[in-house]
């Protein structure tokens, strides 16, 4: 008796009119993210005039036909950099977290598949990695290693590591102890071909989902680095840069800081919203009902 | 109890004797040499020869690691080669401003997720609650250095009410210390409530749906004092893991919003450091900012220990 | 039924779920007169469970309750919230199955008594920790005193469960409601609990109902029995009646899924074949055709309505009810 009318307070907790609402904002977030990512992809095809070309004539300058978003304060197109910074942001944003997903996902399965020393080994690592505040590894790495597209990709895909360790581990623990997987063990199947095709299809889910708030995390720490000047090198434009560069001019030509701003959280809140929704879809707990 | 505290503090010694090592290699990372960063235009062979020498830069890396560990052991973290500051010193000079900045932070992200937290779990899945928790995933996706723009323009800029940037001793004068805190503070706090408020919303919710909160009700006990003696004391176990794993992030946005206020604390000696290739001071901060990290989050797994009486009396 | 201390009368629970509506209790009529016990008996998901929160007016939140719930002469499903908690735990208490769930992990044993004395009764808190004491020690835990400043995980199911009952006794109820109180615990445990709730019910003459799945628990403890299947009162009649002679297949089948002291061990049990109808899916017949020896005939295309039998008290829901002199 008891359990069946545990289970009916769960199904209450979260109705089924939520994930409709959520509906409606998911495809917003898909709308937008589609778009981002056409205007990133194609920017070399539109017609837009250079990001890098100054124009000291037209600093500042407002919003016109000849420049739809004005310009900034070395008078360079503004519509042109925000699209170019996109690119940025988006390579950026989705290599890092492939870093992280690969060796992180990689890790974490074999640690959650054989267990046992390795495991520790790994875990232990990660607790290394985990000891520093991301922020703060991010920011001392670049400066050592100078800064560049390449070292940032790299360092904010390490950073990413120790959580997909986890995402991946957690799984592929509750997974191995399944009838399927002990099944397959029993028909002699290899442990490479355990983890192939038994286990990467059912983890490959929630890193998937997990990967997409990596991505949103990233773009937010990119951006925060590049703020600071530290992130990627000029005269390359990042939203975080752009951002950053509008910050100097906040009270001339406040739409400077702002438009990037608008550009960076609708695209970070689309990934969170996407990653988000996936989560909830492949939440073991709802599966369960 | 003493058994759980043994058992943490003999994994801290591994975990900080393994971060000493990462700073180092970290450090070791440099491209080049240290030698020609500190001679900068006068490196000539013999001068960056001599100098290496000097720096005991010509030695195998285990050793140099050895002797700068024996070095830090005895609280010598190094000295600036641009200022003549020790790093002791400049940290000690600034860990108060993020200490202060960081506990602001902190409360003011526990003062507004906190309440919001009780009332949407009260009312769970009302319009309140949604609009609310909605906020609450906007909130999330606006990056710290977002809404410190966003402050700077609306409180300093079209208001006039408080200054942008600047700082002043609390000991000095603790009014204009709070007034040039305040938006620096709240720039954090706004990043810091979502999360709160998430995670404590669907832990009460969980916590209402338990029997012991049925019984409380079936006892007649009053409305207040379930939600908030019942279903609330068992998730401040949460707040305070939350707070734990908040830390990370609050010292990463210290260091974002200490640039953009100019407050004078760790981060922006880090973010100084880096703008001048000032690499001892740098690795001396790097290394005593993850240390500290390490030991806070010590602090709260004791805390946490203390206050859960699982835990406390050796049923974990 | 007038008269009675509690009346359930055609008491209905729809719970929305995501799979349609779930009918949880359906047209119930119960009855308790004060100082009477009243067992409940049925299997997982009968509704026994709904039902009681249906009286405690404790149902999720999502639940639709119709009907009327008659208590000390107030009908429950109208009153306000503030009387209906004056009333909770002063008159009308509980003790609810799982006592590692149903107590606050993080709130001493006295604070949990203690707050419940001084909800309801004017008492300053020398004076409840005082009648804590009490209370604990006549439930039969040792060393009362200490107890008050232990957490509950520092205590066993049983006194947990021990625990559970002085905080329910703790305002001498006029009622009390034990919702499956020893399912949880150890067998050994079980008998001692029982006997607890038994002796206490006498001494302070409260009325008591006992919601299980185990008819071995009603039988020689209550004065009443209903057996509910599918969220309906299938058979209802006087513990002995009952037990002399059931009617309903159901409740004869339940008896024979008792294990049995006097047969050899190793001895399988006699389960009963199938599952419970889903509540969602309501069957057009009766809920217990599919799974019953004696279906035929309306049984499967009419609802048989609870109805007397030889005796007024003696009530059941059966077309082909077991005959008089046969049966267990």
């Amino acid at each position: 008796m008891a359990t069946l009318e545990l289970s009916l307070d769960e199904t209450e907790a979260t109705p089924v009119r939520r994930r409709r609402r959520l509906g409606v904002l998911f495809w917003c977030a898909i709308g937008w993210m589609v778009l981002v990512f056409a205007v990133a992809i194609f920017a070399d095809l539109l017609p837009l005039p250079s990001p890098t070309d100054m124009d000291m004539l037209e600093r500042r300058a407002p919003i016109s036909a000849e420049h739809w978003l004005g310009t900034d304060g070395l008078g360079r197109d503004e519509l042109s950099r925000l699209i170019y910074g996109a690119r940025i942001s988006l390579i950026v944003g989705l290599c890092a977290p492939m870093i992280g997903v690969t060796i992180g996902g990689a890790l974490g399965m074999l640690a959650g598949y054989f267990r046992g020393r390795f495991e520790s080994f790994v875990v232990g690592s990660m607790d290394v990695l985990l000891a520093f505040p991301p922020l703060i590894l991010a920011l001392a790495v670049t400066a050592y290693l100078g800064q560049s597209i390449f070292n940032l990709t790299c360092i904010l895909g390490v950073l990413g590591i120790p959580a997909f360790m986890r995402v991946a581990r957690a799984a592929t623990l509750t997974l191995a102890r399944r009838e399927f997987v002990i099944a397959a063990q029993a028909l002699g199947a290899t442990h490479a071909r355990i983890l192939l095709r038994e286990l990467l299809p059912n983890v490959l889910l929630p890193l998937i989902a997990f990967f997409l708030l990596g991505v949103a995390v990233t773009i937010v720490v990119e951006g925060s680095l590049s703020f600071l000047g530290l992130g990627v090198p000029p005269p390359i434009s990042s939203w975080g840069s752009m951002i950053g560069e509008g910050r100097e001019s906040l009270e001339v030509a406040p739409q400077l800081a702002f438009i990037p701003a608008i550009a960076m959280f609708l695209t970070v809140l689309s990934f969170n919203l996407i990653g988000d929704t996936m989560r909830a879809l492949t939440d073991p707990r709802q599966g369960a009902l | 109890m003493l058994f759980f505290v043994a058992r943490r503090l003999l994994y801290l010694v591994p975990v900080l004797i393994a971060v000493s090592v990462l700073t180092f290699v970290i450090a070791s990372l440099l491209p080049g040499d240290l030698a020609y960063v500190i001679l900068g235009d006068q490196a000539t062979p013999e001068n960056v020869a001599a100098l290496r020498h000097d720096l005991g830069l010509d030695q195998p890396i285990w050793l140099r690691y050895l002797g700068w560990l024996w070095h830090i052991l005895q609280g010598d973290f190094g000295r600036s080669f641009r200022t003549g500051q020790t790093v002791w010193q400049a940290v000690s000079e600034r860990v108060p401003v993020s200490f202060e900045l960081m506990i602001l932070a902190e409360l003011i992200g526990l003062a507004i997720g906190v309440p919001l937290a009780i009332a949407c779990a009260a009312k769970a899945g009302s319009a309140f609650d949604r609009f609310m928790t909605g906020s609450a995933f906007g909130m999330l996706s606006v990056p710290t250095f977002l809404s410190a723009i966003l402050l700077i323009y609306l409180f300093a800029v079209e208001l006039r009410m408080l200054p942008a940037t600047g700082y002043v001793p609390f000991t000095e004068d603790p009014v204009a210390n709070l007034r040039f805190m305040v938006l620096p503070a709240l720039t954090l706090g706004l990043a810091e409530w979502p999360g709160i408020m998430r995670v404590l919303r669907s832990d009460m919710i969980a916590a209402l749906q338990e029997d012991y909160i049925a019984l409380a009700k079936a006892k007649g006990l009053k409305p207040s004092r379930i939600l908030f003696v019942h279903a609330l004391k068992p998730s401040s176990l949460t707040l305070v893991t939350i707070t734990g794993i908040n830390i990370g992030r609050l010292i990463g946005g210290a260091v974002i919003v200490e640039s953009i206020f100019a407050l004078p604390g760790i981060g922006r000696l880090l973010v100084g450091a880096i703008y001048t290739r000032d690499l001892i001071i740098l690795q001396g901060v790097v290394l005593l900012v993850a240390a500290g990290f390490v030991i806070m989050n010590f602090i709260v797994d004791l805390l946490y220990a203390v206050l859960d009486p699982r835990i406390r009396h050796g049923h974990a | 039924m007038n008269g009675a201390l509690l009346s359930v009368e055609d008491a209905v629970v729809d719970l929305p779920t995501p799979r349609g509506n779930l009918r949880a209790v359906d047209h119930v009529d119960l009855a308790v007169g004060a100082g009477r016990t009243l067992g409940i008996v049925g299997e997982s998901g009968c509704g026994k469970t709904m039902l009681s929160r249906a009286i405690l007016q404790l149902l999720p939140r999502k639940a639709k309750l119709s009907g009327r719930v008659i208590f000390d002469g107030q009908d429950l499903t109208t009153l306000s919230a503030e009387k209906l908690r004056k009333l909770r735990g002063r008159s009308l208490a509980v003790v609810f199955q799982d006592p590692m769930t149903s107590l606050n992990p993080v709130l001493t044993i006295g604070t949990q008594l203690i707050e419940t004395i001084q909800e309801h009764l004017e008492l300053d808190l020398a004076q409840a920790r005082q009648r804590s004491v009490e209370l604990l020690t006549a439930v039969g835990i040792p060393a009362p005193e200490q107890r008050l400043t232990q957490y509950p995980h520092q205590l066993s199911g049983g006194m947990r469960q021990r625990v559970a009952i002085a905080v329910a006794l703790s305002c001498e109820p006029k009622l009390l409601i034990a919702d499956e109180p020893t399912t949880a615990l150890d067998v050994t445990i079980q008998a001692q609990i029982l006997d607890l709730l038994a002796r206490e019910q006498q001494r302070r003459h409260m009325a008591m109902i006992i919601i299980t799945h185990d008819l071995g628990v009603v039988a020689g403890r209550t004065d009443e029995v209903a057996v509910m299947y599918a969220g309906r009162v299938v058979e209802r009649a006087p513990t002995p009646a009952l037990f002399k002679q059931m009617r309903m297949p159901y409740t004869e089948a339940l008896l024979a899924a008792l294990p049995k002291l006097d047969v050899p061990p190793h001895t399988p049990l006699p389960a009963i074949s199938g599952r419970p109808p889903d509540p969602t899916r309501p069957l057009k017949g009766c809920s217990f055709s599919p799974r019953c020896r004696y279906s035929a005939g309306r049984c499967s295309t009419e609802k048989p309505r609870l109805s007397p039998a030889e005796t007024l008290e003696h009530l059941y829901a059966c077309f082909h009810p077991i005959a008089a002199g046969s049966g267990a």
